[in-house]
């Protein structure tokens, strides 16, 4: 009976099944790692525009203290992680090896590194429109991954009415464990945000979707949804990847959110459970965005963990806390291993965005050689938006870009399905990247 | 610190890879078709045996002169040149001389792969190009069948199969009759059983129905091939038999004698479902399967050979870039009704 009702569990269409390797650090209680000397912390950790600096060289801040502010409608405040000293504003290098303008901070090793509560609305009574205004004070991003400003979906085009909040909970990406810590640590926490973000926009109804690998969050969260809330918790087959918001509404609602247009456009918001945490501890308790959960694990990590970082904190750190790599590690990646960005630098900070630090060894890193597409159709039947990725590669390598335009290429969320699961070793995904970038080049090429 | 950094590398997302390779795949066509192939062997005798080889050598040495150096060892590590060599030789027919086998096999890869661009550029499968080829250059030896010569004369080899290039060729004592060939000129049908455990003459690997269609399975099981394109092909023929059965049942063929007789079975697991040269796409599939069944059945009732499975492979072959354009899926999201009203 449960093994049919497994079978039957609602998910999206097509998609690929990656081995979870939750296993290593789902378990794991979160531990705060101890404050280290320097922070380097970049001005664009999110999507959009860079904050701008409102510290001084030299100068003194607190922990929790504005450090950097908006200065688009798509951008957010940075805040200093620790009580110390402004060092330096300047270039460092970023996770990816690209220099970013960063503020760097000497942490004051006699502080108790307390944190000041930052003045917030009241969120009583509070009008969505308000809220949009308030958000970018807090610095909070998207924690899925895509680091969108938090505000930027609570922006509603005029006359659409919000009927459902989703909380996404997949947590798809393989190894990731940090957000299943939130659903099985805070669950008050989390279904306080749901509750606000539920009232302020007025739906009628929050359903939180996590995939059924994670049975102590559903029962957890189940535990704690009071009967007089408007809250669902629905167990999702496990398939990658069904975190993305698109393939998220689809598992939950049946609906697909028409390309080109948002989940707001069709009444539904959709949230990571790590951000409406987020949300909830700066509207409750004035906690701005500045302590990110971070999963180290991977073959090459001695010690695998869960662990709060305070943003800026450098990888190498993180690593030290909990043993170091490994010999044999080859490549480290911030984020997921299908989606993540592999760090260029171990002096590279945690970012907003590092929901994990992974360590691989040789044997995930070897590519396999690779052989000519014999079209057998994997990738075809992997793609969760329906494109066809290997019509694509091979436009790609023939950079017939316009080409690559006319196949829907602007839909791709690069998921990395397609490469995992091509026999002949192709990487799909990493063309299509290389194809979306050269657009993009060419872009602003004729726009200078 | 005290230890250096370990070099890292900076390969980009995904790390994660599915374990499978174009050789497993490769690999799982050859366990799928070994029960075939040995019935074949046992049936036809040593003859049959050194047919095969014959047209897997023909296959593997000229891959390994058309190819270019550095290519060379990965591309024949791949095992795709002996799935074609193979699947060649087991569409021959039993007394054919192991020359023309081996000339087979090159004319299979060098003008059915290799002058295309190599693996997954061809646009026709390779092994039936070869198999045409033949029929076109040698009509008489591609269309004289022996009788199965059982354990007893496993040993004894055709005095045909030694003939020497371009001599003279004795069939002498050779000629047995198909049951498509039965049917066709003498309205003659076999017995069913007789059909599916491959009592018959034929081609090397085409007689034994029941092996093929397990080896099938298995590959469909494996997601080697597209489980459509067999389906809709067996589909289609036995639709199309069917109703020409209900129009005049003394005529025409029933469908199970359509599905198990000839080649429609090998062709249908092995061939058509080559992923290289049929459509990508699910919708693309169906259409695909269904011309192949529709085809072969119009070749064999009312044309002038009585098969059909080749030259309707080779031509829906031709028609797959065409349905593949046509069949490409909805892409999410797109071509909704917006709800802004109207269509997108």
């Amino acid at each position: 009976m449960i093994a049919l009702s497994t079978l039957f569990r609602r998910s999206f269409a097509h998609g690929v099944h990656p081995p979870d390797h939750k296993a290593l650090t789902a378990d794991l209680p979160t531990q705060r790692i101890p404050f280290v000397s320097h922070y380097v912390l970049p001005l664009n950790q999110h999507l959009g525009a860079p904050c701008k600096p409102v510290v001084e060289t030299g100068q003194r801040v607190e922990r929790g203290q504005l450090i950097g502010q908006p200065t688009a409608f798509v951008s957010t405040s940075l805040h200093s992680p620790v009580t110390g000293w402004v060092r330096d504003i300047g270039r460092r290098r970023g996770p990816d090896g690209d220099y970013r303008e960063s503020i760097e901070i000497e942490a004051d090793p006699f502080s108790t590194q307390r944190l000041a509560p930052s003045p917030r609305p009241d969120w009583r009574g509070m009008s969505v429109e308000a809220l949009v205004e308030a958000l970018p004070h807090s610095g909070i991003v998207g924690l899925g991954g895509a680091a969108l400003p938090a505000q930027v979906k609570y922006s509603l085009r005029k006359g659409v009415r919000i009927r459902h909040l989703i909380a996404n909970g997949a947590e798809c990406e393989p190894y990731l464990t940090n957000d299943h810590r939130v659903m099985v640590e805070r669950p008050e926490t989390l279904l306080r945000g749901i509750e606000i973000l539920q009232t302020l926009l007025g739906a009628e109804e929050t359903i939180i979707g996590i995939e059924q690998n994670k049975p102590e969050a559903i029962a957890t969260l189940r535990a704690h949804i009071r009967p007089d809330q408007r809250v669902r918790v629905v167990p999702l087959r496990v398939k990658y990847p069904q975190g993305d918001s698109k393939m998220m509404i689809r598992a939950l609602l049946n609906r697909e959110v028409p390309a080109g247009l948002h989940a707001a456009d069709i009444g539904i918001i959709m949230n990571n459970v790590s951000t409406i945490a987020a949300i909830a501890d700066w509207l409750e308790d004035g906690i701005p965005y500045i302590d990110r959960l971070v999963t180290v694990s991977g073959p090459g990590i001695a010690r695998p963990a869960n662990l709060i970082v305070p943003l800026g904190t450098p990888v190498r750190e993180v690593l030290r806390f909990c043993g170091g790599l490994t010999e044999d590690t080859r490549e480290v990646i911030m984020g997921g291993p299908m989606m993540g960005t592999p760090v260029a630098s171990l002096d590279a900070p945690i970012l907003k965005t590092s929901s994990g630090v992974l360590a691989f060894t040789a044997a995930e890193t070897a590519r396999p050689r690779e052989y000519p597409c014999i079209r057998c159709g994997r990738c075809v039947e992997a793609c969760p938006y329906f494109l066809n990725p290997s019509r694509l590669a091979r436009l790609a390598k023939a950079r017939m870009y316009d080409e690559m335009k006319r196949m829907n290429l602007s839909e791709c969320v690069e998921c990395g399905s397609c490469t995992y699961s091509c026999p002949s070793g192709i990487p799909i995904v990493q063309l299509i990247r290389t194809a979306k970038n050269n657009l993009r080049g060419r872009k602003r090429a004729v726009k200078t | 610190m005290k230890r250096p950094d370990p070099k890292l590398l900076v390969q980009p997302a995904p790390l994660l890879k599915q374990p499978l390779t174009t050789s497993m795949a490769m690999r799982d066509v050859l366990i799928a078709l070994a029960p075939a192939t040995l019935a074949g062997v046992w049936m036809f005798g040593l003859g049959a045996l050194l047919i095969l080889l014959a047209s897997i050598a023909g296959a593997v040495a000229t891959e390994w002169v058309l190819l270019p150096d550095d290519e060379r060892r990965a591309q024949l590590a791949n095992g795709s040149a002996i799935v074609t060599g193979l699947l060649l030789g087991l569409t021959l027919p039993p007394a054919l001389p192991l020359w023309m086998a081996f000339l087979g096999g090159v004319v299979s890869i060098g003008l059915g792969k290799i002058i295309w661009g190599g693996l997954g550029y061809n646009l026709f499968n390779p092994a039936l190009v070869g198999r045409a080829f033949l029929l076109a250059a040698f009509p008489v030896a591609m269309t004289t069948w022996s009788a199965q010569t059982g354990p007893t004369g496993f040993f004894e080899v055709a005095a045909s199969n030694l003939a020497a290039p371009f001599m003279h060729i004795d069939f002498d004592g050779v000629s047995s009759a198909t049951p498509l060939n039965l049917m066709k000129f003498q309205h003659q049908s076999t017995a069913l059983w007789d059909l599916m455990i491959g009592r018959t003459s034929g081609c090397i690997g085409e007689t034994s129905g029941l092996l093929l269609i397990l080896g099938g399975l298995f590959l469909a099981f494996r997601r080697d091939l597209d489980w459509r394109i067999p389906a809709s092909i067996l589909i289609a023929v036995a639709a199309f038999t069917s109703l020409l059965v209900l129009i005049d049942a003394e005529r025409y063929p029933g469908p199970l004698f359509s599905v198990f007789s000839g080649s429609l079975l090998i062709g249908a697991f092995y061939m058509a479902s080559d992923p290289v040269t049929s459509p990508l796409t699910p919708k693309g599939a169906w259409i695909f399967g269904t011309g192949v069944g529709l085809l072969v059945v119009l070749i064999r009732v009312f044309g002038g050979f009585p098969e059909g499975v080749m030259y309707a492979i080779l031509l829906m072959n031709a028609a797959t870039p065409l349905i593949d354009r046509y069949t490409q899926p909805r892409v999410f999201g797109k071509g909704l009704k917006s709800p802004r009203g109207g269509h997108e």
